[in-house]
């Protein structure tokens, strides 16, 4: 950060980053870090790179099937395998 | 002709339905609730416990508790919620017996501001609106969850990675949402330093 620039408020503005970019903090606060981040290039590089952090792992492929193997035996501890055929079997 | 609509189909298709069976003590309801719910329960068991063989034995406690313990579910959430609440405290009693008795899991831990204050700050390239996430990619960002602590770890998956409100992570954690946010916040930014080795055009590490 520049010698010029007060880090004081990049601190206390921090906490309230994730808020800002799920668009959950109030209006007022909203201006606020917009403007210090025109400011800030450090404050806008922590933004964007926190709400692509966020975005990454919301474009992570959705949760795969129970490996059947798996399924089978969680149905064996809950004595309900003789309930449905496993896959291969049908 | 189409197939006769089988009464398993049902239960998977209608929660009313499902939540009924499950009250009654049909076995076909705690099918359902593995054909429906197995896959997302072992997803957030194996990235809390990070162990594939954990995770099984972490789910088989979830569904055993899930299957006998219905009654306790009052309706007031959504089942899916009750379900990840009762997968999170398996996962964490097991990480509880597996690790020191000594580490916390309700607290986060790296609570110091210094752990939590930015130090990378190069710009990323990365668009993850038209990111199709390459195996190696994909393995930094599960790589960076795993090396969360655990109570942090429970936050972000519900949140981030499963998709649970706040309000959602808050009742499956069993703390306050004011909490989920303050442990969400800290694993973003812990994350968004882990990545930034991987991601950043230039990574320059912040001096004093």
């Amino acid at each position: 950060m520049s010698a010029q620039h007060d880090h004081s408020r990049c601190r206390e503005l921090l906490g309230s980053l994730s808020d800002y970019v799920d668009g959950d903090l109030e209006e007022a606060l909203c201006r606020e870090i917009e403007a210090h981040m025109a400011e800030c290039e450090n404050c806008r590089i922590v933004v964007d790179t926190l709400r692509k952090t966020v975005l990454l792992y919301h474009v992570l492929p959705s949760d795969p099937p129970l490996p059947e193997a798996v399924e089978q035996r969680l149905f064996k501890r809950l004595e309900l395998e003789h309930i449905i055929p496993s896959r291969s079997e049908r | 002709m189409p197939e006769a609509i089988s009464d398993l189909d049902i239960l998977l298709s209608n929660e009313e339905a499902l939540v009924a069976a499950l009250h009654r003590g049909d076995p076909l309801g705690c099918t359902a609730l593995v054909k429906r719910f197995g896959g997302q329960m072992y997803a957030v068991a194996l990235r809390i416990v990070d162990d594939p063989d954990d995770a099984e034995e972490v789910l088989q406690d979830a569904f055993v508790t899930a299957c006998r313990k219905m009654h306790t579910f009052e309706g007031r959430s959504k089942l899916s919620t009750w379900l990840y609440r009762v997968t999170t405290n398996a996962a964490l009693m097991h990480l509880r017996k597996r690790r020191d008795d000594t580490v916390s899991l309700d607290e986060p831990q790296e609570l110091d501001e210094g752990d939590v204050l930015p130090r990378q700050l190069g710009d990323w390239t990365v668009d993850p609106s038209q990111e199709a996430l390459t195996g190696e990619l994909r393995q930094v960002l599960e790589q960076a969850v795993r090396e969360l602590p655990a109570s942090l770890r429970a936050a972000f998956v519900l949140r981030d990675i499963q998709g649970l409100s706040t309000e959602e992570a808050a009742e499956a954690l069993g703390i306050t949402p004011g909490a989920v946010k303050v442990r969400l916040h800290r694993a973003r930014l812990a994350l968004r330093e882990r990545l930034a080795g991987y991601l950043s055009e230039q990574p320059q590490p912040i001096r004093a």
